[in-house]
């Protein structure tokens, strides 16, 4: 073997280790990396009560209840299996909107109910200049969603 | 022989004369496809049905995260051929590449804190995504820091190559993240379901990935140009070639010369 052969041997080896090595540590924490839980893993019992963690999934149309002069909000988000009720007292993202993804932090209370002190808004990777979203809002308006941003979403 | 355009392609003078050749015919085009874009992404584009304005800062952060991965690519492909073959001016990219990918990873992120902090919510999440673009960071830094620690140059090429070939591991993890796990980051923009509808929007997103990767080119030319010389300074060709004195003749000896010459 040439020291040339060697070289390119022990690169290849490098890559094959240590490709190897991650593709193990990743299969294994695939459960654990996890950024946010869905309602239907808090349904399914994975959290404890009290416990802090992410909740994430899309925020349920005509959900959406403000307490008129305060900046509490309740909402309901829901992973079309299952739903958690969520209340919240800052101020929501611009992509906040019914029908649109959310991640939230906080806990659950004895009711059940997420207690969020924070929440922030997903982007769905779509975009479109608000002609477009409105055309296609008129499209779906004689299928049924009334809700510009479920009509437009649908589109894809 | 098949490898003879290889070895002309590792030969110092070669590789510098070809570099300065084709550096403006990629500067220029670089140049005129990023005003182009700005003019057209700024200016004439519609803004997003949510995002509003705020969505041409993706002009910036699509191809500067493009170009993190993709000058650590470079940086580490590189550094493994100069390891294998031992081949200087690969050896020579290598070096160049890492302060670049550091700032496109920088800009990067600091695009994605801006963008993030009014659509998000926050400024910074532990999301897989940003984990591990911020992990980018740190390799570059490293790669940076390490090379530092060596005062021979071949020695630092060696060591450096050995970690730039371990943290390659990390760019499919970036790329893959939004699709592995659950993440806040969404898809990719342009690769995938999704994405951008219209082709107003992705003309001036395109043309500011195409500018900014002929820009990348160009820096790394130039950068690879001012490493070749830095590290071939005691050959005549580069005293030829900056129209001096070959060093042998110089009465008072080089000024780049060994340190140890310096010292009288």
């Amino acid at each position: 073997m040439t020291p040339r052969r060697r070289r390119l041997v022990l690169v290849l080896g490098i890559l094959a280790g240590v490709g190897l090595a991650s593709a193990l540590a990743l299969r294994a924490f695939q459960q654990n990396v996890t950024f946010y839980f869905d309602p239907s893993r808090i349904a399914a019992g994975e959290v404890r009560p009290g416990e802090s963690f992410r909740l994430g999934g899309l925020v349920q149309q005509h959900s959406l209840v403000r307490t008129p002069g305060t900046l509490n909000v309740q909402f309901v988000v829901t992973d079309l299996k299952h739903s958690v009720t969520v209340r919240y007292a800052k101020v929501l993202p611009d992509l906040f909107r019914e029908g649109a993804g959310v991640v939230a932090h906080g806990h659950l209370d004895d009711q059940g109910v997420f207690i969020a002190d924070e929440v922030l808004a997903k982007h769905d990777a779509n975009y479109m200049p608000p002609p477009v979203a409105r055309s296609l809002q008129q499209a779906a308006a004689s299928t049924g969603p009334a809700d510009p941003a479920a009509a437009a979403d649908g589109a894809h | 022989m098949a490898w003879v355009w290889f070895h002309r392609f590792g030969s110092p003078p070669y590789f510098y004369r070809l570099a300065k050749r084709l550096t403006p015919w990629v500067a220029w085009p670089a140049a005129l496809l990023c005003v182009a874009g700005l003019i057209e992404g700024l200016g004439f584009t519609p803004p997003d049905y949510r995002q509003g304005d705020g969505w041409r800062i993706l002009l910036f952060h699509v191809p500067m995260a493009f170009l993190s991965m993709e000058t650590y690519i470079v940086m580490a492909v590189s550094a493994a051929i100069g390891l294998i073959w031992r081949m200087r001016v690969a050896n020579a990219v290598a070096a160049s590449c890492a302060t670049l990918g550091a700032s496109f990873t920088v800009v990067t992120l600091g695009t994605g804190m801006l963008w993030g902090k009014p659509m998000w919510g926050t400024y910074w999440a532990w999301d897989p995504r940003l984990t591990s673009e911020l992990l980018l960071l740190f390799l570059y830094l490293g790669y940076m820091g390490l090379r530092s620690g060596f005062d021979d140059i071949s020695r630092a090429d060696r060591a450096s190559a050995v970690l730039a070939i371990v943290g390659l591991v990390d760019i499919p993890i970036i790329h893959y993240s939004v699709d592995w796990w659950n993440s806040l980051h969404q898809g990719s923009t342009l690769i995938g379901t999704g994405g951008i509808a219209v082709p107003s929007m992705w003309v001036p997103v395109l043309m500011m990935i195409a500018g900014f990767e002929l820009y990348f080119i160009a820096l790394l030319l130039l950068r690879t140009r001012g490493e070749i010389l830095r590290r071939e300074r005691n050959a005549s060709w580069v005293a030829q070639e900056l129209g001096e004195a070959p060093p042998d003749s110089a009465p008072s000896g080089p000024p780049l010369a060994h340190p140890a010459a310096q010292r009288v």
